[in-house]
């Protein structure tokens, strides 16, 4: 049992953060693992990135959109519940040097994601240009972490309503035509269209990209192969062998496709438990 | 050759285990076999001739004393049966439904020369279960503690049995399962109406009451290594039983069209996440209505008759070689033709079709014939040049074998593996690495449950002389 201890709302409720005991985890976790949760004993595993872990006091921090059944059941969780199972730290860490200038993006819940990794780049010594964006102002998160995980951050809504009118993609272009040769790398974390379009415009600037892939898994050590995805050809498994890959070789489609697999299930599954809650209220 | 007389005599036939109509079992997860009752189980002892030189017993891998456990059904003294049953087999209840007897101790039966062999392995399962019934037999004493402490990384058979026999010698066990339930292949992989869940659960309460510690969410390599085990743990032994759980794919076009499975994601969602009983466990799991499955062992079996259960309308298995060489126990090969599963021997997959929304759709399949034997001796199957076949399908699982998966050999230090991955360890389970021992299918590939519980006393004896003398 892994107890929450502290729970907020973020993107007008659409997005959760939870801090929960797991020292262990906590102990061993680096910038771009994450964990596989259960949160009772009739739930799925889903797996989440620590978008946080603080070592002294034992926790992680989790932040999770709310889009099905699992997630909805763990919004409704509050500091002093409980969850049943977590495995972790799962994935490759992100490897992250010293190398110069690196261009963070992030769109949606990916902002989550992306912090550690930005944090980790900044610390290692790079100078981090992170680029942030959602569909408007009040979903967007993370933007004061952000800030201080970088040292330049750039925000933009679909809608204009803050910051650059515009897609997280048009910033990226605007910045690699801006700075060269000098960005030695980018990291692209959001929905995965936007992954796909950011790693076509860094091709265009000869940019190395890497793209956390958040396809859909069951044990996260290596044993199912359901989080197959295709890398330049080859099959890998994202549990194990990423979750982060090279963005240039990776076939977005495919993912988006796989992403699919379950939606009528999901749906029905999310349907009886929005209707028993209602029951109950 | 007398004794072989006597019983042709006596002409008491096989007994008959009584079973769940194919029709009605075919849809529903319970236990196929019911079991034996204790008349029948009496009976069928009798058919035992006692030998002096027991055939059957060189035809085990953990040597069971089968004569004897038999002979006590046979007088009606059960206790004393599963107390001979134990010395040698800590899980009589699992391998008497698991075991492929036809190639063990059965098909050694002198009985079995002119006759149906005695069905060692329904008795066996029968006391089982019989003694997990009795609420008042006492638990082993416990010795003194030795101050030692051994981890057990993975707790399939090889590594609860280590656990159980290690308990008993006094030292301090902790069980490391990367997944929330311990069991291994006997939770995530044999589906429920081949070995029921209870009977896992039974086994690991028992090594509980026993004092042996279970960590799960534990996922070695990862959260903790085996160096840090023995080096900052304080364990003095670590025993790795991780099973080769890597599932092998096709290597076909199209294999990750949605509806493709491994056999392990595909058991895995069933049997331990429960999607069988979706939505009142939350995992999905895609309701094939054409299946087709890869394979022809055991995985192959147990996928195939999970996807009769789950509803299909049809369901495929494909083998690339003929009916002879068929490497599940005979039981299951038996039990999916009652259940309607049809056969396709001498097939071999060439791709995958899917529709543009990336949903499998067909197959298509190579017709093959026999050609000149291989180092297996088997004889190679050889495609039938321009004969091929599709076949429409919305499920397909592959079960055509496992492999060594690298987490725990990769971030250990000094540990040798041979060419494919697996853990090179001696008989008795030694390593290269000093207080390490290994053990099951990550030691000899994909194997048996007994295969594995047998590696597992060996390793743990092993284990114990290291405790007591050293290295
Ligand atoms: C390595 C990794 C890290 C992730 N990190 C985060 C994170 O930090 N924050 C966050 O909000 N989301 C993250 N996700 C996605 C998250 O796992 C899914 O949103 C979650 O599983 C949805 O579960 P649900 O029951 O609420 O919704 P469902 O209704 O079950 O599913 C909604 C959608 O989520 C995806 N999904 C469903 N089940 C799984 C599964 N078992 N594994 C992966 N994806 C699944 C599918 O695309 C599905 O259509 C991550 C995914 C991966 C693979
Ligand atoms: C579907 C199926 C049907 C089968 N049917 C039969 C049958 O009828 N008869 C028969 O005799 N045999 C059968 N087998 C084979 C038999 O189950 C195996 O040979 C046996 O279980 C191997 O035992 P093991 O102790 O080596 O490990 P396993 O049973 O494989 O267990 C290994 C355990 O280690 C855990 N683990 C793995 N990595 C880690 C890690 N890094 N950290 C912590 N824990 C970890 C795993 O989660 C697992 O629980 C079948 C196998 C399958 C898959
Ligand atoms: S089971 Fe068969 S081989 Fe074994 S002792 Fe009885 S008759 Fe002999
Ligand atoms: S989630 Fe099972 S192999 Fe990656």
């Amino acid at each position: 049992m892994f107890e929450i201890i502290a729970r907020q709302e973020l993107a007008q409720g659409t997005v959760v953060a939870n801090d929960i005991m797991a020292p262990k985890i906590a102990a061993k976790a680096r910038p771009g693992q994450f964990i596989i949760l259960r949160v009772n004993e009739t739930g799925e595993r889903i797996p989440l990135t620590m978008a946080d872990t603080d070592p002294e006091r034992g926790t992680i921090t989790i932040i999770y959109q709310v889009v099905g059944k699992t997630t909805a059941m763990m919004a409704r969780l509050g500091a002093g519940d409980t969850i049943m199972d977590i495995a972790g730290p799962l994935g490759r860490p992100t490897p992250i040097e010293k190398k110069g200038t690196i261009i963070c993006v992030g769109g949606g819940t990916g902002v989550a994601v992306l912090h550690p990794i930005t944090r980790g780049f900044k610390q290692a010594g790079n100078k981090v240009i992170a680029i942030i964006g959602a569909r408007n102002q009040e979903l967007l998160i993370m933007e004061d972490k952000m800030a201080k995980a970088s040292d330049e951050l750039l925000v933009c809504t679909d809608d204009g309503s803050y910051g650059h009118h515009g897609f997280v993609t048009d910033v990226l272009r605007e910045q690699l035509q801006k700075l060269g040769d000098e960005v030695k790398e980018a990291v692209c974390i959001g929905p995965v269209p936007m992954m796909k379009f950011c790693a076509k415009v860094t091709e265009e600037f000869k940019v190395p990209t890497m793209a956390s892939l958040n396809a859909i898994m069951v044990d996260g050590t290596g044993m199912c192969g359901c989080c197959r995805v295709s890398v330049g050809g080859q099959t890998k498994f994202a549990c194990v062998d990423g979750p982060e890959f090279d963005a240039h070789q990776v076939d977005f489609e495919e993912l988006s496709r796989r992403l699919t697999a379950y939606i009528p299930q999901e749906k029905e599954a999310m349907d009886l438990f929005q209707h028993k809650c209602s029951c109950e209220a | 050759m007398a004794e072989a007389k006597k019983a042709k005599k006596e002409k008491i036939p096989r007994t008959k285990m009584p079973e769940q109509a194919p029709e009605v079992r075919r849809r529903n997860f319970e236990e196929v076999p019911l079991g034996l009752t204790p008349e029948m189980a009496q009976r069928e002892a009798g058919r035992c001739l006692q030998c002096k030189k027991p055939a059957c017993v060189t035809g085990c891998p953990v040597e069971v004393p089968i004569p004897e456990f038999i002979g006590h059904i046979r007088d009606g003294n059960f206790e004393k049966a599963i107390l001979a049953l134990w010395t040698k087999n800590s899980f009589p209840a699992v391998c008497g439904r698991v075991c492929p007897q036809e190639n063990q101790c059965e098909g050694k039966c002198i009985v079995g020369k002119k006759d149906d062999p005695v069905a060692i392995g329904y008795l066996e399962r029968f006391v089982a279960d019989w003694a997990r019934a009795q609420s008042d037999i006492s638990l082993p004493p416990i010795p003194e503690k030795t101050g030692k402490k051994v981890a057990v990384v993975g707790t399939g058979p090889g590594g609860l049995t280590v656990a159980g026999d290690l308990i008993l010698k006094g030292h301090d066990v902790t069980m490391f399962e990367a997944f929330h339930k311990p069991g291994g292949v006997l939770v995530y992989g044999i589906p429920e109406f081949r070995l029921p869940k209870e009977i896992v659960a039974h086994e690991v309460a028992f090594l509980s009451q026993l004092g042996v510690k279970v960590e799960c969410n534990v996922v070695v390599g990862r959260m903790i290594t085996v160096d840090e085990l023995l080096q900052e743990q304080g364990f003095d032994a670590v025993y790795i039983g991780v099973g080769a759980g890597l599932p092998r794919f096709l290597g076909v076009p199209g294999e990750n069209a949605i509806g493709v499975y491994s056999a392990n994601e595909y058991l895995t969602r069933s049997n331990l996440m429960k999607a069988y009983l979706f939505p009142e466990y939350d995992t999905p799991l895609v309701k094939g209505k054409k299946v087709v499955v890869f394979g022809g062992g055991n995985v192959a079996m147990d996928s195939l008759r999970t996807a009769m259960r789950m509803g299909a309308d049809e369901v495929k298995c494909i083998y690339r070689r003929s009916r002879s060489e068929l490497p599940a126990r005979a039981e299951e090969i038996h039990h999916a033709e009652e259940e309607g599963i049809e056969f396709f021997f001498l097939h071999s997959p060439l791709r995958f079709f899917e529709d543009d929304k990336g949903f499998l759709t067909g197959v298509e399949v190579q017709e093959m014939e026999l050609g000149e034997p291989d180092e297996s001796g088997r004889r190679r199957p050889v495609p039938i040049k321009g004969s091929t076949k599709t076949m429409e399908c919305d499920m397909a699982i592959i079960a055509v074998g496992a492999a060594a998966n690298p987490l725990v050999t990769s971030t250990t230090q000094g540990l040798e593996t041979n060419q494919w991955g697996y853990i090179v360890a001696d008989e008795a389970g030694k390593t290269k690495k000093p207080g390490v021992w290994a053990g099951g299918d990550i030691v000899t590939g994909a194997a048996t449950v007994i295969l594995a519980a047998g590696a597992g006393r060996q390793a743990a004896n092993s284990i114990h002389q290291y405790l007591t003398w050293g290295w």
